[in-house]
């Protein structure tokens, strides 16, 4: 292993809007102890892909409560889950309605537009 | 291909759910109108609210006697000679009756011996900062109004992920607005016999920010080309002592704030000195200079090279015993273990952080934007309460009080009203652009050109400014709008970031121009406006600069501000 890649981080996303068309794409973000896997996404979409859609508002409070997703398999705020130097697997949550990529139907029925 | 446009017709329509429009939806409501919430994010998780963390000024008197007007006093001294009288007045009066209201719903102020208790924030003369435990204050206010919207569900219907393009103006009166639904892409006309704006302020326009992602100004923007007036654009809050190092996960960048509060803590420069006195201000151990003060100080210190590593100050609590800390916070103390801080054996750093602008909307006391009839605005979008600085606690103050003015004066609109006709003249171009198959987005890049205007903003628009930056800021900004175009990337369905963000920008880059045009024109310093070309405040400035837009251009004028009678 260089030192090189020991300081990067892999994000392997799930990208799609319907459950049975996704694909996976792998980015490599730069790893900076302390990030957490949003400050990867929002690094990304700055550098490498605009398109890339996820959930947030509130950045790194874990106020808003609304960067919900799965990392591993396990489900987490991206805000808080921490990236670290290795690869690691983003998926949206498997048991709410799929929007787009990682952002799913999260807000309860009554504060939805219909 | 276009999707079809969805039509809703409502008596009063609140853009925006943080506080201020919540509070103005459940008055509207109250008042017996049908209510329409929308927000570009989801309800009441999205603006500045949920992200407060402690104090909301109210003389109440519960545990130190107080008057509405010291409270008043004290918010005109912050204000450096520019707070809006009626507004300010408005603020603090009615401030007891929204506390005691929220407290009826079970918000939950800290309470000793049977009291709301209050704490001493910098600037006011008496504790006077009610507060939820242990800096829950914004999430506990959110939920209430949440669950006192859902009281209302009658009245009051709710619309997330919809994100309000432009407002409907129609015989010189704002009769709705024009939309996008987020996730379906669906375009949105809403008509409206009163329209309530309470989008938060600007501070998503600076790379550290302490807000929301979705507080870009877009408000500001939408007023502006509806026919309205900004005031005061260039009085943009610093808070100090933003969290800079180490980094954090999962905590608010003012958390110190809370903290400060309650035990009190030294900053320090780089080399472990107090500093603050040489700027004017002692703190004597106790935390008590106001934020435009501080940020002035901190920035100096690493401007001379006396700042801390990763250029901040050090902030300190080392004189503190675990049980003192754990005493005062509770859970808050494991977070920042888990994040590897022991705040008895180590300083952390920090900097100073775009946190609330001053500036907004103008607007009368009965909450309705100046030059556009059926249009009203609740709190940080509201220009001029808080003048050139805003006190600690004002914000929350600010998004009850006003929000349940807003609401009331607009549900007074609605009565007796019409449902108002939207004519094509009045949509027609909002359509065009949410509904149109726009151009190839190519490699545009709304994310990257997102944070290059943050890095014009905050390297040249930033506490400190001089005449020179800001002209680059303002070629800078040129360059921006012209590489955005006139159309958003065409729609590809739900959840679009890039054509999110295309809106975005659109908003955020007139409101950046509008807070450089007016900080180059004010040629003086005073309080969170630092010019060092020209560093006096000078009495020949007590003016606001108002802001309108004519075709592409900004037209300032600088009226002198009322005297103040307090």
């Amino acid at each position: 292993m260089s030192q090189d890649s020991q300081r990067i981080a892999t994000l392997k996303i799930w990208r799609g809007s319907a459950r049975d068309a996704g694909r996976w794409e792998s980015h490599r973000v730069p790893f900076e102890p302390g990030q957490s896997v949003l400050d990867g996404l929002r690094w990304l979409r700055i550098h490498h892909d605009p398109t890339i859609a996820i959930r947030f508002s509130c950045i790194n409070a874990n106020a808003c409560k609304e960067c919900m997703i799965q990392v591993d398999g396990e489900t987490v705020y991206a805000c808080t889950a921490r990236l670290e130097a290795r690869e690691m697997t983003l998926t949206p949550l498997p048991n709410k309605k799929l929007v787009r990529d990682l952002v799913t139907e999260i807000a309860p029925p009554s504060e939805r537009f219909k | 291909m276009t999707p079809d446009t969805t039509t809703i017709d409502t008596d009063v329509l609140v853009i925006g759910a943080g506080a201020a429009g919540m509070y103005a939806a459940i008055e509207a409501a109250r008042g017996g109108a049908a209510v329409l919430l929308v927000d570009r994010s989801l309800i009441g998780r999205g603006g500045a609210t949920v992200m407060a963390q402690m104090t909301v000024a109210v003389a109440l008197g519960e545990e130190t006697p107080d008057d509405p007007r010291c409270h008043y006093d004290d918010t005109i001294a912050a204000g450096r000679g520019l707070c809006d009288e009626p507004l300010a007045r408005l603020l603090c009066e009615e401030a007891p009756a929204c506390i005691r209201e929220l407290d009826r719903w079970g918000v939950g102020w800290a309470r000793k011996d049977g009291h709301i208790t209050a704490t001493t924030a910098p600037g006011h003369d008496r504790p006077r900062c009610v507060y939820v435990d242990f800096i829950n204050t914004g999430p506990a206010v959110s939920k209430t109004l949440r669950a006192e919207i859902a009281r209302h569900q009658k009245n009051i219907r709710k619309a997330g992920d919809l994100c309000i393009v432009d407002l409907a103006v129609g015989g010189g009166e704002c009769v709705g607005a024009v939309g996008y639904h987020l996730t379906s892409g669906t375009p949105v006309v809403i008509a409206a016999k009163a329209t309530v704006l309470a989008t938060g302020g600007l501070t998503r326009l600076y790379r550290r920010n302490s807000a929301s992602a979705n507080m870009g100004g877009d408000g500001y923007a939408l007023a502006l080309r509806a026919g309205g007036c900004l005031i005061d654009m260039e009085f943009v809050q610093f808070f100090p002592i933003g969290h800079l190092a180490p980094r954090l996960i999962g905590m608010d960048p003012i958390m110190w704030d809370p903290f400060r509060y309650k035990l009190g803590g030294r900053l320090l420069n780089g080399r472990m000195e107090e500093f603050t006195s040489t700027y004017g201000s002692d703190e004597d151990g106790a935390y008590r200079l106001t934020r435009d003060l501080a940020t002035y100080a901190i920035l100096k210190e690493v401007e001379a090279g006396r700042g801390s590593p990763h250029g901040g100050a050090y902030l300190s609590f080392q004189h503190c015993s675990p049980e003192a800390l754990r005493d005062a916070f509770g859970p808050v103390i494991d977070r920042l273990a888990a994040n590897s801080i022991d705040l008895t054996g180590m300083p952390v750093e920090v900097a100073p952080i775009a946190h609330y602008h001053m500036g907004g909307v103008r607007t009368d006391a009965d909450m309705s934007a100046v030059g556009v009839p059926g249009l009203y605005v609740a709190g940080e979008v509201a220009g001029g309460a808080n003048g050139a600085n805003r006190l600690s606690g004002n914000a929350l103050t600010e998004a009850f009080v006003f929000g349940r003015q807003a609401g009331r004066s607009a549900a007074r609109r609605f009565r007796g009203r019409a449902a108002p006709k939207l004519s094509a003249q009045a949509t027609r171009a909002a359509i065009d652009l949410v509904s149109a198959n726009g151009r190839d987005r190519g490699s545009l890049n709304t994310a990257e050109m997102i944070a290059r205007l943050q890095s014009i903003m905050s390297d040249s628009i930033g506490p400190i400014r001089t005449g020179q930056k800001l002209k680059r800021a303002l070629d800078g900004i040129a360059t921006l709008e012209a590489a955005l175009g006139e159309a958003p990337p065409h729609g590809s369905g739900g959840f679009d970031l890039q054509r999110l963000e295309w809106f975005d920008l659109r908003n955020m880059v007139v409101v950046a121009r509008a807070v450089a045009a007016a900080a180059l024109n004010r040629t003086e310093s005073r309080g969170a406006h630092q010019r060092e070309d020209f560093p006096q405040t000078l009495p020949q400035w007590q003016r606001h600069q108002r802001i309108t837009l004519r075709d592409h251009d900004l037209k300032v004028a600088s009226p002198p501000a009322a005297q103040f009678a307090s």
